[in-house]
C-alpha cells in the first residue's frame, strides 16, 4: 500500500511556517539535534506547536520524544555532557540565546512529570512557592487569591480547600498530579510540557487529568508525551510519531489515527512489528 | 504489511473480513436466484432465496457484534480501524441486499400468474445480470484488496441507471397498451426499482472499499449520478 501526498508537516523535513504577528505557532524547533556525549539521541528534529492547542508526541521507548521535550524548558542544560544543536523559537525569541534566564524560561515553560513530584510542604506551599520566587505577589492577599485560582483552574481546589496546610504528599496520585499541575499554572506559563502524566494514575483520576487538559488547551500551548495511543487521539489536535530520533511523521491527530502516511507510524499505531 | 504482535488481533482482523467476504458470496447468490425465479418463472428458487435471507440477517448480525467486541477490546487504529467499520459497513450494505433479493423473488408469485411477457423479461434479465455481475465484481474487489477494481465498478454506476430508466418507459407502454399487465407490471417495476437499488448499494461497497485501503472518504459525493426525475 504506498500513498503519496503533498504536506508541508511530513517526514519531519524543515517546516519553518512564515509568522504574521501572532498567527504562527507558538512554538516552532527547527533541526533540533541532541548529543549525550558521543551518542546523538535526536536527529535534526523540525516540529511546530500552535498556541491553545495540545500537541502529542508519541513513539516507542527511546525515541526521543523526551529528550525533545526537554529541549523546550532547557532541562537538558542540566545533564552533563548533554548537547543540544538547532533553534526553538518561542514566539520571537531563541530561547537557546545568551540572554535567556533558564529559570525565567522554565517559569514561561513549565512541566509536569510521570510521577507526581510535590515538594514536601504543605498543599498551599506548593502553590504559592513559584508566584513567591518569581515575585508575582506583593501582599500575602494576592499570593492566596493566586494559589486558589491555579487550584481552582487545576480542577483541585473543591478537594483541597479545607486542607491547604496538609503536606501535599498526603494528596493521592491523582491529586498530586494535579496539584502538581496547579504549582506549574501558579507562574502564569505560555507552554505546559507533560511528561507522561497520567502513566502513575488509574482510570478515573486519568479521566481527570484529561479533562484538565482540554480546559487548559483554551490559555496554553501544551505538549504531551504519552505512551497511550487512545489518550494521544482523545486529547490531542496535533501529534507528531517520533521513531529512532527523527520525527517519522506530524499531522491533525484525526489523520494521524486514521490515516497515516508512513508504514511507520501506522505500525506502531497499530501494534505491528515494525 | 507487518503482522500484529498480538497474533489473536489478527486472526480476528482476518476473520471479520473472511466472513465479511462469505455473506457477500451468498448474498450475491441470492439476487442471481432471485433473478432467476422471476425470469424463468420459477416459484420452487423463489421459495428458496425467501427461506435464506434469514441466514443473512444472522451473518450481519455476526458481523456487527464481532467488529463492536473488536473496537471495545482491541481500540483499532488507522488501517485495522478503517478495516474494521469497512467490515460492519459492508456488512449493513449486503443485508439490504438481501432484504431487496427476498422482495424480488416474493413478486414472483404473482408475476407467474400473469401471461409472460417476453421483451419485458429479456429487458429485466439484461438489467439483472448487469447487476448481478457489479455485485460480484465489486466483492472480488473487496476478497483481493483491489481498489482498481472497485473504483471501475464505482464509475459504472450510472450503466443500471440507464437499464432502469428505459425499463421504467417500456412498462408504461405496456401498461398504458394493454391494461390487464398492469398488476404483473408494477410488480416488474418494483423488480426494476429494487435492481437498481441492488446497484447502488455495490456502488456504495465500493466506496467503502476506497475508504478502507485509501482512508479517504470524500468520494461519495463525487459520485455519477443519472436522476429519473430530471429528464
Amino acid at each position: 500500500m504506498t500513498r503519496q501526498r503533498d504536506d508541508a508537516h511530513a517526514l519531519g523535513g524543515s517546516t519553518t511556517t512564515p509568522r504574521a504577528g501572532r498567527a504562527g505557532p507558538k512554538v516552532s524547533a527547527t533541526d533540533i539535534s541532541v548529543f549525550y556525549g558521543e551518542k546523538q539521541a535526536l536527529f535534526d528534529v523540525s516540529l511546530d506547536m500552535p498556541d491553545r492547542a495540545v500537541t502529542a508526541l508519541i513513539g516507542p521507548s527511546g525515541c526521543g520524544k523526551s529528550t525533545f521535550l526537554r529541549c523546550i524548558n532547557r532541562m537538558n542544560d542540566t545533564i552533563p555532557g548533554a548537547r543540544v544543536e538547532g533553534r526553538i523559537i518561542l514566539d520571537d525569541e531563541d530561547i537557546n540565546d545568551r540572554g535567556v534566564d533558564p529559570v525565567l524560561l522554565r517559569a514561561r515553560v513549565g512541566m509536569v512529570f510521570q510521577k507526581p513530584n510535590p515538594f514536601p510542604k504543605s498543599i498551599f506551599e506548593n502553590v504559592a512557592y513559584g508566584p513567591r520566587i518569581h515575585g508575582f505577589a506583593s501582599t500575602k492577599n494576592e499570593l492566596a487569591d493566586i494559589v486558589e485560582s491555579s487550584l481552582k483552574r487545576a480542577g483541585l481546589w473543591t478537594e483541597v480547600a479545607d486542607r491547604l496546610q496538609a503536606p501535599g504528599t498526603s494528596l493521592s496520585g491523582g491529586q498530586q498530579q494535579r496539584l502538581v499541575i496547579a504549582r506549574a499554572i501558579a507562574v502564569s506559563p505560555e507552554v505546559i510540557l507533560m511528561d507522561e502524566p497520567c502513566s502513575a494514575l488509574d482510570p478515573i483520576a486519568t479521566a481527570k487529568i484529561e479533562e484538565l487538559i482540554d480546559d487548559l488547551r483554551s490559555q496554553y500551548c501544551i505538549v504531551i508525551v504519552t505512551h497511550s495511543m487512545a489518550q494521544a487521539a482523545r486529547v490531542s489536535q496535533r501529534t507528531a510519531f517520533f521513531h529512532m530520533g527523527t520525527v517519522v511523521e506530524s499531522g491533525a491527530t484525526d489523520e494521524i489515527f486514521t490515516n497515516p502516511r508512513d508504514t511507520r507510524t501506522q505500525d506502531y499505531i497499530t501494534g505491528r512489528f515494525g | 504489511m507487518n503482522e500484529h504482535i498480538v497474533k489473536a488481533y489478527e486472526d480476528e482482523l482476518n476473520m471479520l473480513t473472511a466472513e465479511c467476504a462469505r455473506m457477500g458470496g451468498l448474498t450475491e447468490a441470492a439476487v442471481a436466484d432471485a433473478l432467476e425465479a422471476v425470469v424463468r418463472r420459477d416459484q420452487q428458487t423463489a421459495d428458496m432465496v425467501v427461506g435464506r435471507d434469514e441466514r443473512l440477517d444472522v451473518l450481519q448480525a455476526d458481523i456487527e457484534r464481532k467488529a463492536i467486541r473488536m473496537i471495545a477490546l482491541r481500540q483499532p487504529l488507522a488501517n485495522d480501524l478503517r478495516r474494521t467499520v469497512a467490515a460492519m459497513k459492508i456488512a449493513n450494505n449486503l443485508e439490504r441486499v438481501g432484504d431487496l433479493a427476498k422482495n424480488i423473488a416474493k413478486r414472483t408469485i404473482v408475476i407467474i400468474e400473469s401471461d409472460p411477457m417476453v421483451p419485458l423479461t429479456r429487458s429485466i434479465e439484461r438489467m439483472g445480470r448487469l447487476v448481478v455481475a457489479r455485485l460480484k465484481e465489486v466483492l472480488d474487489a473487496y476478497t483481493a484488496s483491489d481498489l482498481e477494481r472497485a473504483m471501475t465498478v464505482w464509475s459504472r454506476d450510472d450503466e443500471v441507471d440507464e437499464h432502469y430508466n428505459s425499463l421504467f418507459r417500456e412498462l408504461l407502454t405496456y401498461m398504458m397498451g394493454d391494461p390487464r399487465t398492469i398488476t404483473a407490471c408494477a410488480h416488474l417495476l418494483f423488480v426494476a426499482k429494487n435492481l437498481e437499488r441492488i446497484g447502488d448499494h455495490a456502488t456504495n461497497i465500493a466506496e467503502i472499499i476506497h475508504y478502507e485501503i485509501t482512508g479517504d472518504e470524500a468520494i461519495a459525493a463525487e459520485r455519477p449520478k443519472t436522476d429519473p426525475l430530471q429528464r
